[in-house]
């Protein structure tokens, strides 16, 4: 039934849960005795109000737009994609082998080059989690998450043994060659009068990203594709009885989710670092989970969310620059935040629904 | 007995689900030592009103007296106490507890179950003498029947002294022969001086057996009346608001030639069980086979199988071609290509999906075909096109085709279902429970479709658990039991009681009739 109007679904819910949060937050502050309010203020004028805020905010949520969009395709099929971790990883090494073994003659061929191969390579790592959820029935969730250490431990022995370069003591390839450094937001957008984004590390993927964004859209409301993974989503039995294989649904929704996944490293590996390291998916795998909750896995959703994480990740970085309060304590106001949008969702949703039902009625 | 007070008395009734008013204003007496009736269609808001009455919900207003006495009932165990009983259409038994065990759940005395249990021993005796209500107290209930398994709903009832039974929906479940045994025991429970509420949407039950009737829509009640003093078509015109035509107008079929050829089908479920156990059957073009049975004696398996959606063993022929019954080629998809539409038994999970728009849903299954792409993308413009066209055709209200299907009433969505097969023009279609859930005056537009579809030369298999429609529809019957076929019968000449025995398993009819 229309329980209340769209807009208030969309912009007022998720609003009101980020005030519960920022409150909670406040309070948490204050009780290390910090001013929650200059707090507040470091992390808006860290993370937005210099255009060198502004790189790491977008760097940062480029990465999130990926591992949320990726989390939330396979939710349109009710798959429930834990791994983006370790489909990133793969992911990285994917972009890695492309821009070390492959000569590229210029960037624009080697974020295409590399962009195939980190999706290739996180799809790959989604298809056995797939094909077992879809054949014997092994539980998506439990085996993403397996999934996600054996990447790190396979990462580690390929970093240690075979891309380390020799008499390196770091577990981390080769830098790529010049060639396949992507442009960043610096080089793009800086003049000589006005040194925009200066050292930042957003890069030209973030453009990247918000292709993703309608692309995906596009799968999920627009393709046969798209209508059959929902229909497989919101009721098995019904997809068979439309004729719809879940063997072919989940593998193929899995590929998908997998290869955006494994497309975050474009920028974290191709555009950042320019090598591959260790720690090279940065959690942002499982930040792609909060923010297709918080995003109700639609890429506009999915793109707000993402940069209101990365406004978190790079304002929670100032925080620990310039005050006393502990990275750790970012990490309890982002995980305030995923539980006041994502797990809490219905405790402001309901209330919220019966105002709109009673304001009616009057 | 004092009769001038009621056993239960409900004054002005209200309970409104956010903006939907379940329950406006009802006010109703019960009478002690009586069969009240409850009929209305669905959503009429008959089993909200008992959920107050057994405590499940609060009404926003109203009072509830039992005997004369106001009475609260914020939960069910005030509900027990104030000796009200409740038999849910789904049964709440423990499936691996003895029916003694499930009759003293929640009553036991003391720490220890022997006391208890040789309590509800004797006092199970002694109910089984006075009312026919005989049921093994040993026996688990998982290997009891579902006749019997209602029975221990009455039993626990009666086992917390409930003066007051309410019944929702009972016979649903139960062969003919096992409701009118139901009815027997309510028969005597009335003569005991029980008070009963039977809450039904089957006219004939109410002629049968109840002394009055009150009928309900939208959330009102319409009428109280004695059951000796109105008709069924007085009833039917108080549950839907006009004149409705209870039979169906059809012409004798003209069977041509043979569609469908089914050949010892078996077919055995995820759990192991054999669901199909050698079916065999003609279906000829312009006639309607009618499959009854008991619900859950193959019919669904066999709706499964031949809509492609389950792996069978035998043979299935289409035109004398060859249907592949597993593998490739044994999909939803190549069935409707071959032309076998199918509007299945269980609209909410298998024939639309709920969070869909009715124009998403009025190509579910169709969705691949050239007509409905534009290149890499579905054209949804002509999807809708398509959609509005059916909806007005069908008559499906809201005409709106961008609601959501869940937002349609049970008769709209079964509605938009049949336009999207029927419009398909498959040379067979298979129809599962068509008005199961679906409101009277919808009943009558469906089953006018199923009949025009036969006339034009289609051949149609019909299963439903409702013997009226299939005495209604089929040109031809056969009665399902236990993943077999246990015979098939002309319409004209059978009548409920012999099929009720066939679809019991008994096949030696004429012998068990005579004895």
């Amino acid at each position: 039934m229309d329980k209340m109007p769209a807009w208030a679904d969309a912009v007022l819910v998720p609003l009101i849960s980020l005030l519960l949060a920022a409150f909670l937050s406040a309070l948490v502050i204050l009780a290390i005795g910090e001013n929650p309010v200059d707090a507040f203020k470091l992390m808006v004028d860290g993370a937005l109000m210099r255009s060198s805020g502004w790189g790491y905010t977008l760097y940062y949520a480029t990465n999130f737009i990926f591992t949320g969009l990726a989390v939330a395709v396979a939710f349109h099929a009710r798959l429930f994609n834990i791994g983006g971790e370790g489909q990133a990883v793969l992911g990285g090494l994917g972009a890695a082998l492309a821009c070390l073994f492959i000569p590229w003659p210029h960037w624009s061929l080697a974020i295409i080059g590399g962009a195939f191969a980190a999706a290739a390579f996180g799809a790959l790592w989604a298809l056995i989690p797939a094909y077992l959820q879809a054949k014997r029935g092994s539980h998506i969730v439990i085996t993403t998450i397996m999934f996600n250490f054996i990447a790190a431990a396979l990462l580690n022995y390929v970093l240690v043994n075979l891309l380390k370069p020799a008499g390196s003591m770091e577990p981390a390839t080769a830098n790529f060659p010049e060639a396949t450094h992507l442009p960043s937001f610096q080089d793009m957008f800086a003049t000589a009068d006005n040194p925009l984004f200066r050292g930042s590390p957003a890069n030209v993927t973030f453009f990247l990203a918000l292709i993703a964004c309608v692309l995906v859209w596009l799968l999920i409301w627009r393709t046969r594709l798209g209508y059959e993974i929902r229909a497989q989503g919101h009721s098995e039995t019904a997809a068979r009885y439309a004729g719809i294989s879940p063997v072919r649904i989940t593998i193929v929704a899995m590929l998908i989710s997998g290869g955006l996944a494994g497309l975050m490293a474009v920028n974290a590996t191709m555009g950042e670092a320019e090598r591959l390291v260790i720690n090279a998916a940065e959690g942002a795998g499982f930040i792609g989970i909060a923010v297709a909750l918080m995003g109700r896995n639609h890429p506009v959703g999915v793109l707000m969310a993402a940069l209101l994480f990365g406004f978190l990740y790079q304002g929670g970085a100032e925080l620990a620059l310039w005050t006393n309060i502990p990275r750790e304590l970012i990490v309890v106001i982002q995980a305030l935040v995923i539980l006041f949008t994502g797990a809490l969702d219905n405790m402001v949703r309901m209330p919220l629904e019966k105002l709109f039902v009673k304001r009616r009625a009057a | 007995m004092n009769d001038t007070v009621p056993a239960i008395e409900l004054k002005g009734i209200s309970k409104a689900f956010g903006p939907v008013q379940a329950n406006k204003d009802i006010s109703i007496r019960v009478m002690p030592g009586t069969i009240h009736g409850i009929i209305g269609e669905n959503g009429a808001g008959k089993s909200t009103l008992m959920s107050i009455l057994y405590g499940f919900y609060k009404a926003d207003a109203g009072e509830i007296y039992i005997s004369g006495r106001k009475t609260d009932i914020p939960d069910s165990q005030a509900a027990i106490s104030a000796g009200i009983g409740m038999v849910f259409q789904h049964f709440k038994l423990v499936q691996n507890f003895t029916v003694l065990e499930n009759v003293i759940l929640g009553a036991e005395e003391g720490g220890l179950l022997n006391n208890s249990l040789s309590k509800a021993r004797k006092v199970l005796k002694q109910l089984a003498e006075e009312y026919e209500l005989s049921v093994d107290p040993d026996a688990l209930i998982e290997d009891l029947s579902v006749g019997h398994q209602q029975r221990v709903e009455i039993l626990k009832a009666l086992y917390r002294q409930a003066d007051i039974l309410i019944l929702d929906e009972p016979t649903g479940v139960l062969t003919p022969a096992e409701a009118d045994h139901l009815f027997r025991i309510l028969d005597n429970l009335r003569a005991e001086g029980k008070t009963i509420i039977l809450i039904t949407h089957k006219l004939r039950e109410i002629m049968e057996i109840t002394d009055t009737v009150s009928v309900m829509r939208r959330g009102e009640m319409t009428a109280t009346v004695k059951t000796s003093e109105t008709s069924p078509e007085e009833l039917a015109e108080l549950m839907v608001g006009r004149k409705v035509l209870l039979r169906v107008d059809k012409k004798p079929a003209t069977p041509g030639e043979k569609l469908l050829e089914i050949k010892d089908l078996r077919h055995v479920d995820d759990h192991g069980v054999e669901r199909l156990k050698g079916i065999s059957l003609d279906l000829r073009a312009g006639e309607i086979l009618g499959i009854a049975g008991v619900a859950g004696n193959g019919q669904s398996a066999l709706l499964e199988v031949l809509g492609g959606y389950a792996d069978a063993t035998g043979s299935v022929k289409l035109r004398g071609q060859e249907l592949p019954l597993s593998g490739p080629g044994s999909d939803g998809s190549a069935r409707r290509e071959a032309g076998i539409g199918h509007v299945p038994e269980d609209r909410h999970h298998e024939g639309l999906i709920l969070d869909y728009t009715a124009w998403e849903n009025a190509i579910f299954g169709y969705h691949r075909d050239a007509q409905y792409q534009k290149g890499l993308l579905m054209d949804h413009d002509a999807i809708r096109k398509d959609a509005e066209g059916k909806i007005e055709r069908f008559d499906v209200r809201p005409a709106n085709c961008n609601l959501a299907a869940k937002n349609f009433s049970g008769g709209n969505q079964q509605k938009i279902v049949l336009a999207r097969e029927i419009e398909r023009n498959p040379d067979v279609l298979l129809i599962g429970q068509p008005t199961r859930g679906v409101d009277i005056g919808a009943i009558e537009f469906i089953h006018q479709q199923i009949v025009r579809l036969r006339d034009e030369g289609k051949a149609i298999l019909l299963v439903s658990v409702e013997l009226d429609e299939i005495f209604a529809l089929s040109d031809r019957i056969a009665v399902m039991f236990d993943g077999q076929i246990m015979g098939f019968r002309d319409p004209a000449e059978t009548d409920q009681r012999e099929l009720g025995l066939l679809m019991a398993g008994v096949t030696n009819t004429k012998e068990a009739s005579h004895g």
